[in-house]
């Protein structure tokens, strides 16, 4: 087996793992970074983003204001000492971002404009039209390439960390291309890839958003930290899920119901004022409702509601919402500027992640994980809108400087233990490989993987559901141990990556049903039926699902509140 | 349901640890009206031949992985309507790429020339953080944003004729990225990109096809990237006699 030597490795080559790599070669011009992804990093799902990135810029806002907005939105379960952390650092990110090259959209006199975004109560979204995780990706992939000391190694999808005497220190990557597994040597690694959207059928994310980060972790003995915290996107379109921005609404966006009215302003869902710019969870929950009551629309991919932007004219339509407009007319055949969108919630990202510390740390010496991935945690039980991209690159940075540190001090381990492992693993590969004795279908999993997931997972959740859920994701995670293949060849085999994927998403999934059903309270995204009232006395706290070969083990962990005591979330 | 759909899909097949050369493979599937040409090739993997091999991701036409020639044409396969098409539809690898297997190829060879165009903020003094974000008004990132949309989904060097001939031409996708560098108010580094550009294989050999633009389905233009970008660069060459280099900045 080859084996590649470096000082740090990092899985995911999106925002987060970008950001990191640079802070590491930054403060260490002598580190050499590997940096793994299962795709070439432009093609990561920080490029789908579109609405914006948070940083306090104007002068009528503050950084007590970002502070209190974020822990309200996260219906107070995020770490208060991380969300400073957060908006204390946000703006020196951002900035960074511009002198790198950013494009992003300006004020008339040269400033770089901000717009208002949900959860918010000032304008502190920084954009660029409507592209803004394109233009991040393509901005930090691209200054990524000044440094020679950052060694890609593109299309390898990660399947196992290398761990001696509990440390991690390395990896084994499949070579996609090759079809090989490799063993990628690291004094440390962290885990940036992203979240697990496609554990859920109907979804925002990109077909590559399988949890394997999560999965990684988990598997390595690594909690999973407040899974159950889900998050739908209020304005998907229907059947493919493809996400129409919330800066839609930012600039003006009404929505309406099928009798037109804006059931936002005419109707009490709990977001007062900010109507439209109420935070995610409850606008998702209102068009449910909205929808149950009989004011949805009819269609063939179920119930909607309309997103209406015709008020804002083609001028700023074409200006702000240019990609908006594209997307509504190329897969929902409608053009704003004449007619209003089709949309429904659908599911967005994920507050949880891998349990890390400020630092990005795990509790397993070595492994860190930032971004989407991890959960740090600063989005508590709901994220806001343009938090997410800039936690890549706050969380991002901070965990490249933690981590290269650690390494400088951590010894590159034995390796002949570590080959032996990665030999281990090149076998289990081989196996799975045009596996034809094997019972299952990959698609028929993910789609009762998926069905379940929405049934038990959804906006609104009921324990009946939740257990049923958790029953069937122990079943398929047996049943995907038995999959069938077909395709034996080596060279870009794309069926061996996708049932390695499969299995990533049904642990990942697991650990969200467990952690739904274990929570007998609303909060922030998590709405139950037969438990509509947050309950601070029983369930202030997070929640940490860890792997057992038996099945998952539930337990929990204090949220760190330092000055914003919890009060009743309300706008 | 009698009003199901059926179209047939004719897809080029390459297996390098089987095939001398690439064959094609016939699927009959039943499609949706609404279905993009990727919608199509995802069925057949998930429920007719588990063996095909294609990239894509974002499915909403910018992570530029879907490329493919679709009737010879180069598209994102995932924002091209089935509906355009009869009831047969060819799907082959982009042209002007080795393939790696079925409809993937080589990007390496793009990845080499996208890096040597520089695209980065080249500064002579990079500015601190502490200063605070550069001022560029909107006229200024006017001047070069439509060169800062390319997904990098490589249509453009499968259409053009140069690289076709020329496969080490620099394409049009890396020479509009280093023209938008060039062009960015915030960066000094022009001097630097218009020497590669001055290099062989790389603008001078363009023929002004212009299909590179009519196939960028983001509109990015680069045949216009490409003029702008030679005349830029004999402008700075005649410049060089008269002022010393980078003393105009």
């Amino acid at each position: 087996m080859e084996v590649f030597r470096h000082d740090l490795v990092i899985v995911g080559g999106g925002g987060a793992g970008l950001r990191a790599a640079i802070a590491v070669v930054e403060a260490d011009p002598k580190a050499s970074v590997a940096l793994v992804s299962k795709v070439y990093p432009m093609r990561s799902h920080t490029v789908s983003a579109e609405g914006g990135a948070a940083a306090v810029a104007a002068p009528d806002d503050s950084l007590e204001m970002h502070f209190k907005d974020t822990v309200k939105g996260s219906d107070f379960l995020a770490d208060q000492d991380c969300v400073d952390y957060f908006v204390d650092h946000a703006v020196e990110e951002l900035t960074l971002l511009e002198h790198w090259g950013c494009p992003w959209s300006r004020d008339a006199d040269g400033r770089v404009a901000v717009r208002a975004f949900g959860g918010m109560t000032a304008k502190r979204t920084w954009y660029a039209a409507d592209k803004v995780g394109f233009h991040m990706l393509h901005t930090l992939f691209q200054t990524s390439m000044r440094y020679d000391r950052i060694v890609r190694y593109d299309e390898q999808f990660v399947t196992k960390l290398l761990i001696e005497d509990g440390v991690v220190k390395g990896v084994v990557a499949l070579d996609v291309r090759e079809g090989v597994p490799r063993a990628i040597l690291g004094r440390a690694v962290i885990l940036t890839t992203g979240g697990a959207g496609k554990c859920f059928p109907f979804t925002t994310n990109g077909t590559i958003k399988t949890g394997d980060g999560m999965a990684l972790a988990y598997r390595a003995g690594v909690g999973l930290k407040d899974m159950e915290f889900v998050q739908y996107h209020p304005t998907g379109l229907p059947g493919t899920g493809i996400l129409i921005t919330e800066a839609s609404r930012g600039e003006g966006g009404y929505v309406i119901n099928s009798e037109g009215e804006r059931f936002l302003v005419t109707r009490d869902y709990g977001v007062g004022q900010k109507a439209e710019l109420g935070p995610r969870d409850m606008i998702s929950r209102a068009i449910m409702l909205e929808i149950a009551a009989g004011r949805g629309i009819k269609g063939s991919y179920g119930d909607f509601v309309q997103l209406d932007l015709r008020h804002l004219g083609e001028a700023k339509i074409m200006e702000r919402l240019p990609f908006v407009r594209t997307l509504a007319r190329t897969y929902a055949g409608v053009d704003p500027v004449f007619q209003p969108i089709p949309i429904r919630p659908v599911v967005h990202y994920m507050m949880g992640g891998i349990d890390t510390d400020i630092d990005g740390a795990t509790t397993l010496p070595g492994l860190y994980a930032a971004g989407e991935t991890a959960c740090v945690s600063m989005n508590g039980a709901n994220r806001l809108g343009s938090n997410s991209l800039t936690e890549c690159l706050v969380f991002g940075a901070r965990t490249g400087q933690k981590a290269i540190a650690y390494a400088r001090g951590a010894s590159a381990g034995n390796e002949a233990p570590l080959l032996r492992q990665a030999q281990e693993e090149a076998a289990r590969i081989e196996e799975l490989r045009g596996r034809r004795k094997g019972g299952e279908r990959i698609a028929q999993i993910r789609r009762e993987m998926q069905k379940t997931m929405e049934e038990g997972c959804g906006v609104y959740r009921e324990q009946a559901s939740m257990q049923e859920s958790v029953r069937v994701m122990a079943q398929l995670r047996g049943r995907v141990a038995d999959l069938q293949l077909e395709d034996a060849s080596k060279v870009f085999n794309t069926e061996i990556l996708t049932a390695l994927e499969l299995a990533n998403m049904v642990d990942v999934a697991e650990t969200i049903a467990v952690a739904a059903a274990a929570r007998r309270e609303s909060r922030g995204s998590h709405a139950c039926n037969d438990y509509k009232t947050r309950n601070d006395q029983e369930f202030l706290h997070h929640s940490l699902v860890h792997f057992e070969p038996g099945g998952p083990r539930l337990s929990q962990k204090p949220v760190n509140i330092t000055r914003f005591q919890p009060e009743e979330r309300k706008y | 349901m009698s009003d199901v759909q059926k179209k047939k899909f004719i897809v080029t097949r390459f297996d390098p640890d089987k095939d001398q050369v690439p064959k094609t493979q016939e699927y009959t599937i039943p499609v949706k009206p609404d279905w993009k040409v990727l919608d199509a090739l995802n069925y057949i993997k998930d429920e007719v031949d588990g063996s095909i091999s294609h990239r894509w991701s974002c499915r909403m036409a910018v992570c530029g992985s879907c490329g493919m020639l679709v009737n010879g044409e180069p598209k994102l396969t995932c924002s091209t309507a089935l509906s355009d098409y009869g009831d047969e539809v060819h799907i082959a690898p982009l042209s002007n790429f080795p393939v790696i297997r079925d409809l993937v190829v080589d990007i390496e060879g793009f990845m080499d020339k996208f890096k040597s165009v520089k695209p980065w903020i080249i500064r002579a003094k990079e500015k601190a953080v502490e200063e605070g974000p550069c001022r560029q008004t909107p006229e200024e990132l006017h001047a070069f944003k439509q060169f800062s949309m390319c997904i990098n989904c490589m249509l453009c060097y499968a259409a053009c004729p140069v690289v076709s001939n020329v496969p080490e031409f620099l394409g049009p996708a890396a020479i509009a990225l280093g023209h938008r560098y060039n062009l960015d108010s915030r960066d000094e580094g022009a001097g630097e990109r218009n020497e590669v550009f001055r290099g062989e294989g790389t603008i001078f050999e363009c023929s002004f096809a212009n299909e590179c633009s009519e196939v960028c389905p983001k509109s990015v233009d680069p045949a216009a990237a490409i003029n702008q970008a030679k005349l830029l660069a004999v402008v700075d060459w005649a410049k060089s006699f008269v002022v010393p280099r980078g003393g105009d900045k």
